[in-house]
This record gives C-alpha cells, structure tokens and sequence, in this order.
C-alpha cells in the first residue's frame, strides 16, 4: 500500500470526521455558515480532528520506538508500564499540588512516566528469561503494580473516581484552549524520525551500538524521554489509548516488514487513521451520546492484539 | 523444617487469639462470635490463596506469576459493576449476596471455562501465551468497568468502590459455610495430584520423561486453582498480589523445593499476614483503609524487587 | 526395540520431518547426525513423546507410543535435552533423586535410595553430591543430569548434543560412560551429535538426517566415508584411519 493512498483515506476520514456531531453541519454548509457554525468547527470541531490525528501519530510512534528498543513486538507504552505511571504521576500532581496549573502536573506526570518506563527497560534488562510473551506478560503485571500503588493513594484520598475518569480516553472535552498540549509532541516526533535508525541499532544492544560507534546509552534515553513525554500529553489531553501503540506499528510490519526509517511515516498515518476510525464509530453508534474513545479503542484494540498474537502462534507452532 | 513450621503455625495462633480478644470490652457475647467469623473468612480466603498461587506457580514454573494475571479479578469487578450499572445498587443482584456470589463464581468460572477451551483446543500451545490473553481480556474488562464506574452516579460508585477492595468485616455466614465447603473438596480433590507437583517444578520436559501426564495434571491443576481464586474473591473481593506475596516469602523462608512443606508453609504465611494486616487496620489505622489495599501495595512493591533482583544472566 | 514408522512433523505448514522410517538397534549406540535444521531433534523429541506426531508412528517394544501409559513409559525410555535450566535451588543428590520417581512416585524406598548413590558414583560424583546445581560449572552440571537419567533406570537412553558447551575432556568422559552403560549395563543409547569424530569413535550405528529426511543410515563404517559425507554437509571430508577409528579432516 502506498503513502499516498494512505493520505487519501486519511484526508477524507477527516473531512467526514468534522461534519459528525450534535450541531448539524453538512459540507455544503461550508460556504454560508453562521455564526454559531462557525463557532462549533472553531472551537470543538477543528480541535477534535488535530488532538486525533496528533494523538494516532504519536501513540503509535511511540509505541514503535519502545518495540525497537526492547526488541519485542509486543511491548508498548500500555504493556510497558508508561501509561499507569504516568497515571500515578497525575494522581500524585491532584493530591499533592491540588493547585498546579496543567503544564506542572504535566511535568511530574511526565518525570513518572519516565521513570516508570526507565524502570521497566532496566527490568527487561535483568530478566534472564526472554521469551516473546512472557515480556509484555511482566510489563502488564508491572503495570498492575503501579495502579494498585495509585489505587492506594487514591482510596484514601476519594479520588477514584475522579482518576477513572483521567483513564478514560475521551475526545468529547476536546476544544480550543485544553488540547493545546498535544501540539508538544510535533516536534518530539521530528525528533524521533531523526532518531529512527539509531533507535534500531540501540534495540541491538550496548555492545552492538558501541562497536558501530554510538553512544547507546544517550539514544536509549532519547527513546525514552520522547517515549515517556508523548504519552504524558495524549494522556493528558485525551486519557489513555490502550493498546494503540501496540497493534498499529504491528500492522504496519504485516505488509511493510521491519524497516523503521520506511516505516514510521506509515505507522504514524495508520495510527491517525485508526483513531479517526474509532472516534467516529464511537460517535455514530449511539448518536447523540458518544462512547468515550478509550473504550472502542479499548474493545478493538484488545480484539486486534489477540489475533496478532494468534497469528503469531499460528506460524511459529 | 519441622522447627520453622512449627514456629509459624505458633505465631499464626497467637495472632489469631490476639484478634479474637484484644480491647474485647463487656459486650463479649455479640464481639466474639462476629470476631470468629472474621477469622474464619481470613484463614478460608488466605489459604485458598496461598495455596492457588503456588500450584499456579509450580505448573507456569515461574515465581514472578499470579493466578489473578487470567484476568479474573479485572471480571469480578466488571460484574459487579455491571451490576450496579444497570439494575442499580437497591436491586436483587446487588442486595442479595447469595444471588451475587453464584452469579459471580460461576461467571468467573465459565470465563476460565472457556479460556481453557479455546487454547487447549491446539495441543502444545505456551502457558504464557494463555496467561497473556488472559490478561488482555482483564484489561478489556478493566476498559468497560472504567467507562460504567464514570457514569454512575457517585453515590453509587460509593458502593461499586467498597467492592473493589477486599474487606473480612461483612461476610456473610452462609456464603461462608458455602465457600468453606466449596474450598475443602476442591482441596482436597488436588492432594491426589499432590506428589506430582514437585516434579512439575522441574519444568515441562523433565516432567514428562518422569512419566507424568502433563497435560492432564496441568489442566486439572488449573481448574483448581481458578475454583479457589473465584470463590475467595467471589466472598471477599479481589487481592491481587496476597498470593505472590506469601508463596514468595514461603521459598525465602523454607528454603526448600519440598510441597508437603511449602504448602503449609505458605497457607500460614497467608494467615499471619492476613490476621496481623487485619490487626494493625482495625488498631492502629482505625479502619481508615483496608487490609487488601495495604497487602496489595507490599505485595507490589515486593514484585518489583523480585524482578529487579534477578540478576543478569 | 524402537521402530519409527513414517512419522512427519510440521511447524505452521513448514515440514520439519517427513515420512521418516528408523529401526532403533537393541543394546547399541546410535547417533542421529547432519546439518544444521535437518529435524534430528525435532525426531528425537517424537520418540520420546516431548513432541507429538502430526502423523506416522513410533513402536516400543511393539506398541505404539499413544498406547503406552505415560508412568510405565517412563520406566523403560528416558530423555535428555540439551538445555536444562532449572528453576529451583536443588542439590546433586536431590536432582538425581528425581529419576526415581516413576517407581516410587516420591515416595523413595531404601532401594531406590541405593539405585540414586549408584548413579552418583557411576558419574563420579561423589564429592559433589551435596552441592547446589548453580554452584556447579557446565560439565558438572551435565554430569548431574546425566546421573538423573542413569537413576531412572530405562532400557533406552535418548540424549539430545549431550556434549553441548562441553570442553574435549569432559566431552569424552561423557562419551566414555555412553559407552559403558551400552557394555556393562545392556542399555541402548540414542543420541543427537554434531561432531562426526565423535559419533565415529563411540557408536556403533549412524542415522544420517538432511532437510527433514533420512539420507543414509548403517553401521558407522559405511557411514564415515568421504562419498556419503558429501551427500549430507556437500563438503568434501577425507577420511584417515587413526588407531582403528576413521576420523573426518574437516577443517579445511
């Protein structure tokens, strides 16, 4: 499949995506809007479709960069602990600085998440037994330790119900002046396709990055940090969006194979495409209500993980 | 051996008296008897625990593994959400406890049933492989409960959240005679796969050059282990990481290979720490948090120092 | 006897073995060798029901594997794989300990006690029988497992690159005792083996496996031989006679 077909796909899913909601607006309203229109693209409509498209590119750019680093299909930043750390993050950010502005609750959310991440590498790291689905196995239980640790803080603070709902991914609250954050991870996924072949070569090992003549630690911590900064937003500003670092750069190896720097381009217009897919089923089925993103992402993504492992399975007997 | 077993038993009995009889004031006769019950439940529910988790870890042959990683405590609480959800907390399923803990155990039940089913169909499929559906599925149900806990209304939610947590301090008598009853066939169907569990330690292939059936063992083993986990949870709520707590600290402790001396071993462990969390939540914490939510956080911590110790290989 | 029987195995579509037909000589040493991925394990594993068969059948003692009970089973065949990483902290003599259990099903008697110190002392493991297995180095290590096999006590032995990571003295040691068990106990001993001087040195019969089928098989002398040597690894291998053994000059 070509880049630009790809495009194509995503250019119309974008224009369908903003003519989909409450406030009726039909494209051939385009050229005698009122005023209230105008108001709705301005300041929910527009804002939705960039949080998507910007939160599909860089969930599953990130989740590519965390496979091509610990060298496994399987990890991402929901089966890597990056999510639920960056969850505790904020849970620590609303008990202990009840009155920090969103930037600062970003930037603890962002040191959690970060360290949570650093962590899970030094534990694959540790590990002697590497197999394939044991790994995202220890990385999901890592990730139920984490929340048990926000549950127990949370319980004694009420505030469980308040951080379900940070869980929840939903787009229904984005508009103009709450999404502005995603607009961070333009320049981190520059970064990370600058970065791409190194992050391969640093997946390889220390040993085989230093005898290429790279510093691996300093692109480990690159991976990391873009890894760990990216999810901190969307999670953010959107809430969590399970799974879609995991499938989309998966699918993306099914027909394109295992080059990165041919990939990444791919990888980040399939994940916009996926969650532009969701969020309009997700608004359509039961219109006017919408079901919250996290949870048909949720619901597909799990469905598609099977089947990759599955197939998976399938070939390797 | 017999000396460290000994020791524990001693300790979980002083513990035990302790809870029963400390700070018990005049009204003995009503304390008493609501205190034994809650004993009761704990040693039930703990044992049931300890002794799942540390088959599950003997057939997965892997230490850092939890029954609840099948996604069974994610399943109890999308039921009882659920429940609460869409009939409402003043509704039968919600009030009626024995109605709720059949619904429960035997959803939880047909869960794993199915599972099983639908991976041992293929024989010689990985036993992680089974594990990571399982705990994809958890996750899934994790992502379906989060979205009905916040539409629910939050007094509500008061009560969706008082089950998410494990709690000793309402159990109901009769599910209690149920689940102990339940707990001793199924305990005692598995002694006679008992002697096999030593040799399933050493893994898969020495196993079955031994001349054990594996597969058979295996799936009869598993089975057992998610009848005991279901109806524990089904009776108190889910604790997620007691049994990787206590079977872990029963190998540091026993510093043996040895079931016969394990499994005791760590049912006790699993009461001391039960009884002695119990203790300092009622006495010290006054009642401020719960003891699953403690066990959890230790139990937790605790994972990430067994993986984090393993060293390079 | 072990009799193979048009046994075929495939892994998601991809043959591994296919139709192989093998007859197992009674009290003898036969190695299974030839290239890398030619399905010696994988044929291995299947007489040893590690692997199941896609389809074909494998005879002990005239009955077919699927018929046999898995427990008595274990008394008469016994298996090794090359990699034997164990999770528990075990001493010598309890890992050897285990190769009783078949007969006694845990429950060790005095006699199984005494067939456990035989094995001990057949391997020369006397010294070290109290010692963790991760204190041992490789050798030891392969030692104690090799004792674990000879505990149980079966009629065939099958062992998977038993010299595997070995250094050329324990390689031999272990050779040497293959060798005994076949003369002084009457055992038969089945085993996968990468080096051809080896196999020619110490067995009796060769079973030559390429791309998933048998390409040769005979006694050792017909199979040594610079001819069918190129037919299975296509390089040419001089053979010399060296105090009565027919060494292979590969290395160049």
């Amino acid at each position: 499949m070509k880049l630009w077909y790809l495009l194509v796909v995503l250019i119309v899913l974008s224009i369908t995506s903003l003519f989909i909601g409450v406030k009726d607006i039909s494209p051939l309203d385009l050229f005698s809007l009122t005023e209230a229109q105008q108001q709705v693209l301005m300041i929910s409509r527009f804002p939705r479709l960039i949080s998507i498209i910007l939160a599909g590119f860089g969930m599953s750019i990130t989740g590519l960069i965390m496979q091509q680093l610990s060298r496994n299909k399987f990890v991402s930043p929901t089966t890597g602990g990056t999510d639920d750390s960056a969850r505790l993050g904020i849970l620590v950010a609303l008990m202990v600085f009840p009155s920090a502005s969103t930037i600062e609750k970003m930037l603890l959310a962002f040191a959690f998440a970060l360290a949570g991440t650093f962590l899970f590498m030094k534990i694959l790291d540790r590990i002697k037994f590497k197999d394939t689905i044991f790994i995202p196995l220890v990385g999901l239980m890592f990730g139920n330790v984490i929340s048990s640790v926000t549950t127990f803080f949370a319980y004694k603070n009420d505030l469980i119900q308040n951080i379900s709902s940070w869980l929840q991914g939903s787009f229904s609250l984005v508009m103009s002046g709450r999404y502005e954050l995603l607009y961070v991870s333009i320049p981190l996924l520059v970064l990370a396709y600058l970065y791409a072949n190194k992050f391969t070569i640093a997946g390889l090992g220390q040993e085989f990055s230093a005898n290429l003549g790279m510093n691996h630690k300093l692109v480990v911590n690159i991976g990391l940090v873009i890894v760990a900064l990216v999810s901190v937003v969307v999670i953010l500003t959107v809430g969590t969006l399970p799974f879609l670092g995991l499938i989309i750069p998966n699918i993306v190896t099914l027909y394109m194979g295992d080059n990165l720097k041919k990939n990444l381009a791919h990888t980040a217009v399939v994940g916009a495409i996926f969650v532009l897919v969701c969020d309009i089923i997700g608004r359509l089925i039961i219109f006017p209500y919408e079901i919250p993103i996290g949870l048909t992402i949720g619901v597909i993504g799990s469905v598609i993980f099977l089947y990759l492992l599955m197939r998976r399975k399938a070939y390797e007997g | 051996m017999k000396v460290k077993l000994s020791f524990l038993a001693l300790l979980a009995v002083a513990l035990i008296v302790l809870f029963l009889f400390i700070h018990l004031g005049p009204n003995w006769d009503y304390a008493l008897p609501r205190r034994l019950k809650k004993v009761l439940a704990i040693a039930i529910t703990g044992g049931a625990i300890a002794y799942a988790t540390l088959i599950f870890q003997t057939i997965t042959n892997n230490r850092i593994l939890t029954p609840s990683v099948i996604g069974l405590d994610s399943l109890y609480m999308l039921i009882q959400t659920f429940v609460i959800y869409v009939f409402g907390s003043m509704s039968l399923p919600s009030t009626n406890k024995q109605l709720n803990f059949f619904i429960t155990v035997g959803l939880m039940i047909a869960f794993v049933g199915v599972l099983y089913k639908l991976l041992f169909k293929r024989e010689g499929r990985n036993l992680y492989f089974l594990l990571l559906i399982g705990l994809v599925l958890g996750t899934l149900f994790g992502s379906m409960s989060t979205f009905m806990q916040v539409l629910i209304d939050p007094n509500e939610f008061l009560i969706v959240q008082g089950r998410m947590f494990a709690s000793f301090n309402n159990v109901n008598t009769d599910l209690l005679v149920i689940s102990i009853i339940i707990i001793a066939l199924v305990a005692a169907y598995s002694t006679r796969l008992g002697k096999y569990l030593d040799v399933m330690s050493l893994g898969k292939e020495h196993a079955v050059n031994l001349g054990i059936p594996y597969d058979y063992i295996v799936k009869r083993m598993l089975v057992i282990v998610a009848i005991l986990i279901a109806v524990s949870t089904a009776l108190v709520g889910p604790i997620t990481f007691l049994g990787l707590l206590v079977v872990n600290v029963a190998y540091q402790f026993m510093r043996t290979y040895r079931h016969s001396i394990l499994i005791p071993g760590a049912i006790l462990i699993s009461i001391i720490a039960l009884v002695g969390g119990q203790l300092i939540v009622e006495r010290v914490f006054a009642f401020e948090t719960t003891v699953s939510v403690i066990i959890n956080f230790i139990g937790g911590a605790y994972f990430l120092y067994l993986l984090l110790r393993e060293k390079k290989a | 006897m072990i009799e193979v029987r048009n046994v075929s195995k495939a892994y998601g579509g991809k043959p591994v073995i296919e139709e192989v037909s093998v007859g197992i000589k009674k009290g003898k040493i036969t190695s299974f060798i030839g290239p890398n991925g030619a399905g010696k394990s994988t044929l291995l594993s299947m007489i040893s029901r590690l692997l199941t068969k896609d389809s074909g059948q494998v005879l002990i003692e005239g009955k077919e594997l699927s018929d046999w009970k898995s427990k008595d089973l274990a008394k008469k065949i016994s298996i090794l794989k090359q990699s034997n990483h164990i999770n528990l902290r075990l001493t010598v003599r309890e890992l050897v300990s285990f190769g009783r259990f078949p007969y006694s099903q845990g429950k060790l008697t005095k006699e199984d006690w005494e067939q456990v110190d035989e094995a001990i002392a057949y391997m020369d493991l006397v010294d070290l029988q109290g010692k963790y297995l991760d204190e041992l180095s490789g050798g030891q290590n392969q030692r104690a497992f090799i004792a674990m096999v000879i505990a149980q006590n079966t009629e065939y032995i099958l062992l998977d690159e038993p010299l595997n990571n070995l250094d050329m003295k324990h390689s031999v040691q272990i050779m040497k005792v293959l060798r005994r068990l076949v003369e002084e106990l009457g055992k038969t001993v089945i085993l996968v083996i990468h080096d051809i001087n080896f196999a020619s040195c110490y067995s009796d019969y060769i079973v030559a496996l390429k791309n998933g089928k048998i390409v040769k098989e005979g006694s050792t002398e017909t199979i040594i031989d610079s001819a069918i040597l190129k037919e299975i690894y296509d390089m040419d291998i001089p053979i010399e006679i060296i105090n009565g053994n027919r060494i292979g000059i590969y290395f160049s």
